[in-house]
């Protein structure tokens, strides 16, 4: 009963790590209609800046959520400069954007390995988030509770500058209907630029905010991206709230699945997807049919 | 029996109910206009005809056949055939080819993977004919890269021409042409002998006035007025449509 | 015309004399596996190039072919039995890759292949009981069809030659025919292949079809070069390799998919020898060639000739400004 019971929080909270990585993703998605292929390059480029920061770089060694904001800002200047120097030499071509972010994400991945090199890099959890949780007979480490909250807070804050700021109002008109958003005198492109930047820090955030129970390593790239990309279309282009829902869905669906049927655990992991894209392709909450 | 009947026919997209129940009555050998201002839902209707959109309820009839489930494809072999607003062409390659594509779309041998398709000589020159209907033949290897948009429309129409269609439907044959341009494909409409029945959708009055026998008024999907030249002109209803915007 | 035959003349002979002129074991390998990469990048363009059907999930068919060849030979198959098999499974599995992915297409089938490429590189990640996982699976010989061991370097090479001209005469006739003027056209106009009568899904079916056994050959070749098989083989990297063999050289051409081959394993091999960045290069070139040369380099080049050789202003303006809408 407890080994469920604990199957499940962790279910949750890989589910909240998800949504951040997701959240990213779904607005890059809904609004530029591209599938970011960078997106997992960009989770890791987060987790190898944040660790660095974190473990001490040039002699200071900076707090743990300096350290996160810090890489989020760093991973979403190179994102509007990807976006501003690479994806708009190819404007209205989703195919040509899609196989832009394959490449960098190649690109990057490799640097981070010349970097970094090939081991894995542990990331202390920060101070005060140390020690663990009792219920009953459950014990957690408070670090996965606490990364259930941060993912609340920020899909709280995403939430709230959606619905209640003039730029969020722009960003949904554009994953409504970008031609009519530009009819009525948004500026389309600019706003990819913001978009593609948000989505890389809230990626590069989740990078650091997992490197706790994670670690950092090459290859996170890879096991990112497709996790994203299911979360994406289960839960639907473009839709905060599908990507909870979906997070949420595929935490326990890998979770479970890993405990359950290793030997099959990808291929499970991949059919509520398939699935949906075969009966349902605009996903749970999306705006449109990728 | 109508060349095409269509019965009660609707579609709505979400909130928005584009085609109201719509009635059509067109006999063979017809030549049918339907007019109406933008977003009346004429292309709508056409799309629901030729089997691109679905309807949610109503039916159509091709010659007494019930086609209103048949797929797209179907209908074409089925006698259909159709030009596009917006042109819709294979401009990587000649005109000849473009008919060609059209002729190959009705024959069997369009699944042969292994006899070289422009060694076929059957295609090649019913495509010849085709394009001399529409006064091209003598561009016929021209890639369809250097046309002008007028011999681009005529391209379509060749097209259309080509599959020997029982009814033809024109959307918009006329839009974005000079007046020598327009007179052309006017000349090639009129030269369309009497056992293909027309039903075009035009802006462009001066022309399609000319051209037509029975006009159908659509307005926010619906069928507003419906009778030859004289009587749609002089309906106080139409002049409503029109004026009242 | 004569030109043209002319060409083909001079690169027959090139190619059947190779093991000749090249001197060192290791430049016979490296064209091998030029020749049999090129098959695999032919199966693909025939979906992406001439279908329009961008797949970043191939290598998890390629896979599928190599791994049934390494799998039913551990088990005691003939290799005229294994090859037969792998051929088939590949197909079936082509075929039901078809079927799941062909309901989208444009971002839509690309996001599909990927997935189904990635549950593939899964299952021969996890299902360790039949692909060995990680270890992936050894294999031991090559066939003696007609008593000519292919162990030898020389002879796998005339064998790989083999296959590469009957797959590309099989795609210079599939141009040409009837069914691949129809796959060209559902690439360019879809909806109105629709209504010129043409059943745009079964001509994708059937062209995936044809992906599937030149992808499955290429495979089974690349399994027997290697002597084995490991995911590795069929992750998302080397679908990436091979798309890019593909736009490289020229998608929907006939030269492209060769050339690209060429280019990307002469490439990998030598930049191998001297710095492991081959990653940051794959990147790299992949997003030069899709910002600068997208159409490819054997239409880029000829393109290029033409402006260079022209006497007369080039027509290339006059179609650019006819192509407007």
């Amino acid at each position: 009963m407890t080994f469920w019971l604990l199957l499940s929080v962790n279910s949750i909270t890989f589910g909240a790590l998800l949504f951040l990585v997701a959240a990213g993703f779904t607005l890059i998605f809904g609004l530029m209609r591209i599938p970011n292929l960078t997106h997992g390059s960009l989770f890791m480029l987060g987790a190898y800046f944040g660790a660095t920061f974190v473990n001490g770089m040039l002699g200071t060694v900076f707090n743990f959520w300096i350290a996160a904001l810090l890489s989020a800002a760093l991973v979403a200047l190179f994102g509007a400069i990807v976006e501003r120097l690479l994806l708009r030499q190819v404007p209205g071509q989703p195919l040509a954007q899609v196989l832009v972010t394959l490449g960098i994400s190649f690109m990057v991945a490799d640097v981070c390995l010349m970097a970094w090199g090939g081991d894995p890099i542990a990331v202390p959890t920060p101070e005060g988030l140390l020690g663990i949780v009792r219920v009953g007979p459950l014990v957690f480490p408070l670090y996965r509770i606490a990364v259930i909250g941060i993912a609340a807070v920020v899909g709280i804050l995403l939430w709230l500058l959606l619905d209640k700021t003039r730029i969020g109002a722009m960003i949904r008109a554009g994953v409504d209907d970008p031609d009519m958003a530009r009819v009525v005198g948004i500026r389309v492109s600019g706003l990819f630029t913001i978009v593609f930047a948000l989505g890389a820090a809230l990626a590069a955030f989740a990078g650091i905010i997992g490197g706790p129970i994670l670690t950092v390593y090459p290859g996170i790239d890879q096991y990112m991206l497709p996790l994203a990309l299911v979360v994406v279309i289960l839960g639907g282009s473009g839709s905060l709230l599908g990507s909870v829902v979906g997070s949420l869905v595929i935490g326990f669906i890998y979770n479970f699945g890993q405990a359950l049927v290793p030997e099959l655990a990808y291929f499970v992991l991949f059919l509520p997807m398939l699935l949906v894209l075969l009966l349902r392709p605009q996903g749970l909450f999306g705006k449109f049919v990728p | 029996m109508n060349a095409l009947t269509v019965t009660g026919l609707n579609k709505s997209f979400g909130g928005l109910h584009v085609t109201r129940s719509v009635d059509l009555n067109i006999e063979p050998g017809e030549r049918r206009l339907i007019i109406g201002p933008n977003g009346a839902g004429k292309t709508t209707l056409f799309n629901l005809i030729t089997g691109e959109l679905t309807p949610d309820s109503g039916t159509i009839e091709l010659h007494g056949q019930d086609i209103t489930r048949s797929p797209s494809r179907n209908r074409a072999h089925l006698g259909m055939a159709r030009t596009y607003q917006i042109i819709t062409l294979f401009g990587q390659d000649t005109i000849i080819h473009n008919v060609r594509l059209a002729l190959l779309g009705l024959s069997p041998q369009r699944w042969n993977p292994l006899i070289d398709l422009k060694r076929q000589s059957g295609f090649t020159e019913q495509g010849q004919k085709a394009l001399e209907l529409v006064g091209l033949g003598h561009i016929a290897d021209r890639p369809l890269a250097q046309t002008s948009y007028g011999e681009r429309r005529r391209v379509e129409i060749a097209m259309a021409l080509a599959q020997q269609p029982k009814v033809l439907l024109l959307d918009e044959p006329f839009a974005g042409l000079s007046i020598d341009e327009r007179r052309d494909v006017h000349q090639c409409l009129m030269a369309i002998p009497r056992d293909v029945t027309i039903v075009m959708i035009e802006h462009n009055m001066d022309v399609a006035l000319e051209f037509a026998e029975r006009i159908t008024l659509l307005h926010f999907g619906e069928v507003i007025v419906e009778g030859n030249r004289a009587e749609v002109v002089n309906d106080p209803r139409t002049r409503e449509v029109y004026l009242g915007h | 015309m004569t030109a043209r035959l002319a060409a083909l003349v001079v690169a027959a002979i090139v190619l059947v004399t190779l093991p000749y002129w090249m001197h060192g074991v290791y430049y016979v390998n490296v064209a091998s596996q030029i020749l049999f990469y090129a098959v695999f990048a032919l199966g693909l363009n025939v979906i992406a190039g001439y279908g329009g059907l961008v797949s970043l999930g191939h290598a998890g068919l390629f896979g599928i072919a190599a791994y049934a060849t390494a799998y039913t030979l551990a088990i005691g198959f003939s290799h005229t039995a294994a090859i037969v098999f792998a051929l088939s499974f590949g197909m079936v599995a082509m075929a039901i890759f078809a079927v799941l992915s062909l309901r989208a297409s444009g971002i839509g089938f690309i996001m599909i292949t990927l997935a189904v490429g990635q549950i593939i590189w899964g299952l021969a990640y996890r299902w360790i009981s039949i692909t060995g996982g990680d270890n992936g699976i050894n294999m031991h010989g090559r066939p003696e069809p007609f008593g000519i061991s292919l162990s030898s370097p020389y002879a796998f090479y005339y064998a790989s030659l083999l296959v590469f001209v009957v797959a590309v005469a099989a795609m210079t006739i599939f141009v040409r025919s009837p069914l691949g003027a129809a796959l060209m056209g559902t690439r360019d106009q879809p909806r109105r292949m629709n209504a010129l009568g043409y059943h745009v899904w079964l001509i994708r079916f059937y062209a995936c079809l044809l992906s599937g056994l030149l992808t499955s050959a290429s495979g089974i070749l690349f399994v027997y070069y290697n002597q084995f098989i490991s995911p590795q083989a069929l992750d998302l990297t080397a679908s990436a390799e091979v798309l890019l063999m593909v736009i490289s050289g020229g998608a929907g051409t006939l030269l492209g998919p060769i050339v690209g081959a060429t280019l990307v394993v002469v490439v990998k091999s030598v930049v191998s020898g001297f710095i492991e960045r081959w990653n940051f290069l794959l990147g790299a070139i992949f997003v030069a060639i899709v910002i600068l040369m997208p159409e490819g380099l054997v239409p880029g080049s000829a393109r290029l000739w033409r402006l260079a050789f022209r006497k007369t202003p080039p027509a290339a303006a006059a179609d650019k400004a006819e192509e407007a809408p």
